[in-house]
């Protein structure tokens, strides 16, 4: 694997490898001395075109842990805000000698454009493009759902026949692409539910069944349930009438979360709106596992740069 | 100046030599001419471009009307019609005038300035449309073209009142509400691709309004770069019920299709977007059918910095002139679709009718106006760069086999193509000059 840049690239041997590498790292977490030497001496940029603190300093904190130098090239107040262009930033990070790029761009496909065009020869990380993919948030949601079910005993599963529901705009999200394409590798089934307007408008090709009720699909009871932030400009774009209608219709409340089976998970990639998709008692109830994707994502982005930068030669 | 051509099959089949002296075809052979062996080649009418963006005034470094005249010649054809969208924006007179004099200077090809129909392209007010046809540019045509003229009630004043003098209104289908932030057709790539999708609908639904909107009011239609299989159903109704519309469809529409997005190379991003392999099948059909009336390039020359760049922030658009006659062969000639006397029609007669241009009704007949080029069907080229002769290399061919080539290009009985090579700028412009002393 050269670079990370759609969950759909992964096989299940790639992906179960890419969860099992981070296992490992999450017992890095756990030492007194959190850091290992295997990165020194390589850099890995974090190059941000969009605002993304928790993201960026995930990514710091995994890159820091392996012991990499990082740098930090935010778009904002730098010379991309000065119309520099992807190119030229890209030729100019090459030219510092970066060994991995991790890239969040507000344009689908940036990462892609940056790996194929011969302007760096780095890895390149898709840490969020557009309304495209998100593959480590995805990898770090497998890596938690896999973790509360198979706790120490998870190295080496899949995530067969578990049964997960992803709620709310998956016509925006690159988290709910990133998933649907690794959870159905990993054997789960995946289920969306939304409002029309919010879904794409053709998913016959992929490995998922849509629905529109959300009491209907929850009364299915399913093992993961998993919120989607709701953005607020796609309520004065006609996506929805209001945000009270949207959260009394595909908002995770109180009472619906009393009606889940006791051992479903909650899962939300954040930042929440309390009170729109998710209620504080379902975003801070034993089944929600937001702080466990947060710890969990520096294991999963620690793993994905030792396997992009240290993985092919060991 | 005399050319005299030997042993040229014309589309239909026959084998002839041309005789061309004074800018018009002549009976005798003339003394002390220019000899082409044509022998193997097509003599076709010179093609004529009702869709070309030259750039100029105002964008240069990707085109002007000389680098976009050559690019033209170079692709067989002798006359084009430029979009307005340059700027300041073709709407005045004064605008139209000096863009078609730069191309009667430059003399490769006869320019035709098409004329906005709203002032600034904005789709606000209607331009000065009559200073403009009154102008020396004589304008006929006129399209916001890269906009669509959206509000409803602008379209039929701007289709009554064109129709006074006959000209037409070309539109760019595209209903801007259902298409805000368009990267990619709507449909199951631009669903995985997380692109923003750009419905068939918003091309459909404004092509139905205008159809209805022309019938109305009794003016010729023409619908630009049509894309999509249902566009086809509305326009095939439309001349059913004997509604005057015409339409358009581009070469690249002809042969490519969205699943060259999929790797998110801008080189592919063009306006409307590529569509899927059946609306690429229901285009060619209606070229064959006479539903769709011609072919027209939508030549749109842009620097490379527009395309090397997240695909979001591309621009749209694909160079099309040099391409255009290869591209038309292996999509319907070469697939049995189209014969070489339709290729005539729908490259040159056809489009000159609907722009009102003169001289190509009768090609080849004695009198008519010497405007030809000489194609080889049988040769094949990856088509490269160096096949590109305009100023903006964006073109979605580059590394592909296409098949024939022009050989020599002749605008008003002088030659802008010999031997596969443009001729110099300075002998084109003296022998455009020498031809418009004699009158």
């Amino acid at each position: 694997m050269r670079h990370l840049l759609s969950t759909a690239d992964l096989s299940r041997d790639e992906a179960i490898a890419l969860l099992d590498i981070a296992e490992d790292m999450a017992d890095v977490a756990n030492r007194e001395v959190k850091k290992l030497p295997t990165l020194r001496g390589r850099t890995v940029v974090n190059l941000f075109f969009e605002d993304s603190t928790r993201t960026r300093v995930s990514f710091e904190v995994a890159a820091k842990r392996l012991s990499a130098d990082v740098i930090n090239f935010s778009a904002k107040g730098s010379s991309v805000s000065k119309g520099e262009s992807l190119k030229d930033t890209a030729q100019t990070l090459a030219a510092m000698g970066a060994d991995a790029v991790v890239i969040r761009h507000g344009a689908s496909g940036a990462p892609r454009v940056l790996a194929d065009s011969g302007w760096i020869d780095a890895g390149i990380v898709n840490a969020g493009d557009g309304t495209h993919e998100h593959p480590t948030q995805a990898l770090l949601d497998a890596f938690t759902m896999r973790r509360r079910l198979h706790g120490a005993a998870s190295r080496g599963k899949g995530l067969d026949g578990v049964r997960v529901t992803i709620i709310g705009d998956i016509l925006h999200s690159r988290v709910a692409r990133s998933n649907v394409w690794l959870l159905s590798t990993l054997g789960a089934s995946v289920s969306l539910v939304a409002p029309a307007t919010l879904l794409p408008v053709d998913t016959t090709a992929w490995p998922v069944t849509v629905s529109y009720d959300l009491d209907a699909a929850l009364g299915l009871s399913p093992d993961v349930v998993m919120m989607l932030r709701i953005q607020a400009e796609r309520m004065n774009a006609a996506f929805f009438p209001s945000a009270r209608e949207y959260s009394r219709q595909w908002g995770l409340d109180d009472d619906r979360v009393a009606r889940l089976p006791a051992d479903t998970m909650v899962m939300h990639p954040g930042p929440m709106n309390r009170g729109l998709e998710i209620s504080a008692g379902a975003a801070d109830s034993a089944r929600s596992t937001v702080l466990e994707q947060v710890a969990n994502g520096v294991s999963i982005r620690m793993a994905v740069l030792y396997h992009l930068l240290a993985g092919s030669e060991s | 100046m005399s050319v005299v051509v030997r042993g040229a099959l014309l589309p239909d089949g026959t084998r002839t030599d041309l005789f061309a002296t004074g800018g018009t075809f002549v009976a005798e052979e003339p003394r002390g001419a220019r000899v082409i062996d044509a022998d193997g080649l097509i003599a076709l009418p010179g093609l004529v471009d009702l869709h070309t963006h030259l750039r100029e005034p105002g964008f240069e470094q990707s085109e002007t009307v000389l680098t976009g005249s050559r690019a033209a010649s170079a692709g067989g054809f002798t006359a084009v019609f430029a979009m307005a969208n340059t700027s300041p924006v073709q709407d005045t007179a004064g605008v139209v005038e000096q863009v078609q004099s730069l191309g009667d200077r430059h003399g490769y090809v006869t320019v035709r300035p098409i004329g906005a129909v709203t002032v600034g392209l904005k789709g606000e007010k209607l331009s000065e449309i009559g200073a403009m046809a009154q102008s020396r540019a004589r304008v006929r045509v006129f399209s916001d073209d890269g906009l669509c003229v959206h509000d409803a009630l602008l379209m039929r004043r701007a289709l009554e009142y064109v129709s006074t003098f006959g000209g037409v209104v070309a539109q760019h289908a595209q209903e801007p509400r259902l298409t805000i932030g368009a990267q990619l057709n709507e449909g199951a790539l631009s669903s995985e691709l997380g692109l923003a999708g750009w419905p068939s609908v918003a091309e459909e639904s404004i092509i139905a309004r205008d159809v209805l909107l022309a019938q109305h009011v009794g003016a010729r239609l023409h619908v630009c770069h049509v894309s999509t299989a249902g566009s086809v159903e509305v326009v095939r109704w439309a001349k059913a019920r004997g509604i005057p519309v015409t339409a358009e469809v581009t070469p690249h529409h002809l042969l490519l299709t969205e699943e060259l997005a999929r790797g998110y190379d801008a080189r592919f991003k063009v306006n409307p977007p590529l569509r899927r392999d059946e609306d690429v099948h229901a285009l060619r059909a209606a070229l064959a059918d006479g539903t769709i009336d011609i072919v027209a390039t939508d030549h749109a020359p842009h620097p490379t910095e527009s395309k090397e760049c997240a695909w979001d922030e591309a621009a749209n658009g694909m160079v099309g002139l040099e391409s255009a006659l290869s591209v038309v062969q292996a999509a319907v000639v070469d697939t049995g679709l189209l014969t070489w006397t339709d290729v005539a029609r729908v490259m040159s007669s056809r489009p000159a009718e609907i722009g009102l241009l003169a001289g190509y009704d009768t090609p080849f007949a004695v009198g008519s106006a010497a405007n030809f080029t000489l194609v080889d069907p049988a040769a094949r080229r990856t088509f490269a760069v160096s096949d590109l002769h305009g100023k903006s290399v964006n073109s979605p061919y580059l590394g592909r086999e296409l098949p024939g080539r022009i050989v020599a290009t002749v605008h008003d009985g002088y030659p802008t193509v010999l031997d596969g090579e443009l001729v110099d700028a300075e002998t084109v412009s003296a022998a455009a000059g020498a031809g418009s002393n004699h009158g």
